[in-house]
């Protein structure tokens, strides 16, 4: 009865955590697929969204929901300042450019998060409505967790049918296949890349502030979880909605597992994993060769 | 004919040792005897010279922008300090045998690696650095774990120079390893392989189009940059005599990029400028207030990309063409030679 519980609970666990990697990288990997840019600096708009939230919440009182919706807008519209600032001088640049321009970044933005935020992680209340314990076939299970599952997948259904079915998402699709042959069409690339970068920024925070509980939201926060984006990006393949969905359950599960099973390990057979599939196929499991 | 003459005159007088090649060498010496107090620090930075020198030839010259390259500093440094723990604590060979297991480490996770470009490649880079990292804090028995490697004594140098206190020894070691490897760097970039680098990082189709094992290449260059940057760490471990768990971090392989873009990559004399420049600056601020300096450290690298992408060497040129728009060629001669 002891293993079922814990393949329950890794399975349960990984999946909610696997749902907050791929809320936090979907925005990476559109906006990579697009622009070409390696923004590893992506994390910093989770976190940043991570203090939006929960600072109005525990400061001022808002409601869970309202520091959600705040938190997106703000990283949204702040990341525009950013593309127009910083970003949009390196479409064309090489990858140490991008590169470069992102670590810096990353170290301005921890250096802020610690001066003005201090180095303890965020405090986390769970509003009532999504905290306590649900019960399935004589298991209980997080409330918290579960509504992280359903938010993930809707957010998942939500985004491939936003790109398969509508106008703005076949424009999208155009661009990034074929960027002069979209402007040609009369698409306006240069502001569909600033929304989709806004949009993405903006998911990015999203995730950082549902997943606040999971990861917790500290200075080291855009460091210290850059890996795990890039994993769910690259193992997924660039340029498509399942891809980075796959890799986020995978990576949160084989996560989930090793930190329950053999902790003494750290993260190595993660890595190993992950050095094994790009082996074998080096553009990632659903990427174009 | 005229042009393949002209060619080897061109290529003679590029490998010419210019008189300002020498400069390092002068400051070496002359800090010997001038600064005896500050050379611990030095020795650092002999190091940290060293280790970008090796991401140089990779990143500078093929373009292969990794952020993986303290998996082989620290590679080199374990297997240095492990050996010196371990009864084989002769320096030499000691530091040859870490540059051989830090360029098969290289060997075999390149191939890996290079199969593979952008954010994958950067991805995979830092995920080889973690999992070593996280073998090293589980085999805490032989490399003491988070609280490092510690216990390493090293016998004289060539079974006669001690090492000392005031790290005398160390340094002119640090500064003869930093030499020979620098003789091997030049050498090599300025062969016809190191050519065919930049070739490969300015247009590796064309290089592929006319014949070149891109490849290939890149694995050969990929595997000495991984042994350098094993040598570089197993003299740090030495040195230092201790190992930490930083020198597999994240963190580090950000450090040597950023030292070797501040001095401007590419230019085989880069990693001598940002190298000082960065330990001496982090000596200073980083102690009073670590939050600012990577503040500070975070708008520099954002400066550099904004405006002057080839660090301070790259400043240097710019400087240089407006001397010689402004005076004429002689005024503009110094700043030629760098």
């Amino acid at each position: 009865m002891d293993i079922v519980n814990l393949g329950v609970g890794i399975l349960f666990d990984g999946v909610a955590y696997g749902m907050v990697l791929y809320v936090i990288a979907v925005g990476l990997s559109v906006t990579m697929g697009l622009l070409g840019i390696a923004n590893l600096a992506h994390g910093v708009f989770a976190m940043a969204g991570g203090y939006v939230a929960l600072s109005l919440m525990n400061n001022a009182g808002a409601p869970f929901w309202v520091a959600l919706v705040a938190s997106f807008v703000a990283v949204a519209l702040f990341s525009i300042v950013l593309e127009r600032l910083l970003y949009r001088h390196l479409y064309d640049a090489g990858e140490l450019e991008q590169t470069l321009l992102s670590i810096g970044l990353i170290f301005v933005a921890t250096a802020v998060a610690h001066f003005v935020f201090g180095p303890l992680p965020q405090r986390v209340d769970i509003p009532h409505a999504i905290s306590g314990q649900l019960t399935f076939f004589g298991e209980t299970f997080p409330t918290y967790r579960a509504f992280l599952i359903v938010v993930g997948f809707v957010l998942f259904v939500g985004l491939w049918l936003g790109l398969d079915r509508t106008m703005i998402g076949a424009r999208i699709r155009a661009a990034v296949d074929n960027r002069s042959m979209a402007q040609c069409l009369g698409i306006d690339t240069n502001l569909l890349f600033m929304l989709v970068f806004a949009f993405g920024s903006g998911l990015a925070a999203l995730g950082g502030s549902l997943g606040a509980d999971i990861i917790a939201i500290a200075p080291g926060y855009a460091m210290e979880q850059l890996v795990y984006f890039l994993i769910v990006v690259a193992v997924g393949g660039l340029g498509t909605i399942r891809g980075p969905f796959v890799a986020a359950l995978l990576l949160g599960l084989g996560d989930t597992a090793c930190k329950m099973l053999v902790p003494q390990f750290g993260a190595f057979f993660v890595y190993a994993a992950v050095l094994v599939v790009l082996l074998l196929k080096p553009a990632g499991l659903f990427g174009k060769a | 004919m005229q042009g393949r003459a002209h060619t080897l005159a061109v290529m003679r007088a590029t490998r010419r040792l210019r008189v300002i090649e020498l400069l390092p060498w002068l400051i070496l010496i002359g800090t010997y005897f001038l600064l005896p107090s500050y050379l611990p620090l030095a020795t650092q930075i002999i190091v940290m010279i060293l280790f970008a020198l090796s991401l140089d030839l990779l990143l500078g010259y093929t373009g292969v922008v990794t952020l993986g390259h303290a998996a082989y500093y620290g590679v080199g440094a374990y297997t240095a300090g492990i050996l010196a723990v371990s009864h084989w604590s002769e320096p030499i060979s000691g530091l040859l045998a870490a540059t051989v297991m830090a360029g098969i480490v290289g060997l075999v996770t390149g191939y890996i690696i290079l199969r593979t470009k952008g954010l994958t490649l950067l991805m995979l880079g830092m995920a080889v650095t973690l999992l070593l990292e996280a073998l090293a804090n589980h085999f805490n028995s032989i490399t003491g774990g988070a609280d490092g490697l510690q216990g390493i004594m090293m016998p004289p140098l060539l079974g006669r120079f001690e090492f000392d206190l005031y790290g005398k020894v160390g340094y002119v070691y640090a500064a003869v390893v930093l030499f020979l490897a620098w003789l091997v760097c030049r050498r090599l970039l300025l062969a016809p392989f190191g050519r065919s680098l930049v070739g490969i990082r300015e247009n590796p189709l064309r290089m592929a189009a006319i014949g070149v094992p891109v490849s290939r290449r890149k694995l050969i260059i990929f595997t000495v940059a991984a042994a350098l940057a094993g040598l570089a760490g197993a003299l740090s471990a030495q040195t230092n005599q201790f190992v930490s768990l930083n020198s597999l971090s994240f963190e580090l392989s950000g450090t040597v990029l950023v030292v070797l873009v501040l001095g401007g990559a590419g230019r085989l004399y880069g990693a001598f400028i940002g190298a000082p420049i960065y330990m001496i600056a982090q000596d200073t601020l980083a102690k009073s207030s670590p939050t600012f300096w990577l503040f500070w450290l975070g708008l520099i690298l954002i400066g550099i990309v904004m405006f002057s992408r080839g660090g301070v060497l790259g400043l240097v040129d710019l400087l240089q063409r407006q001397l010689k728009e402004r005076f004429g060629r002689n005024a503009a001669k110094i700043g030629e030679a760098l």
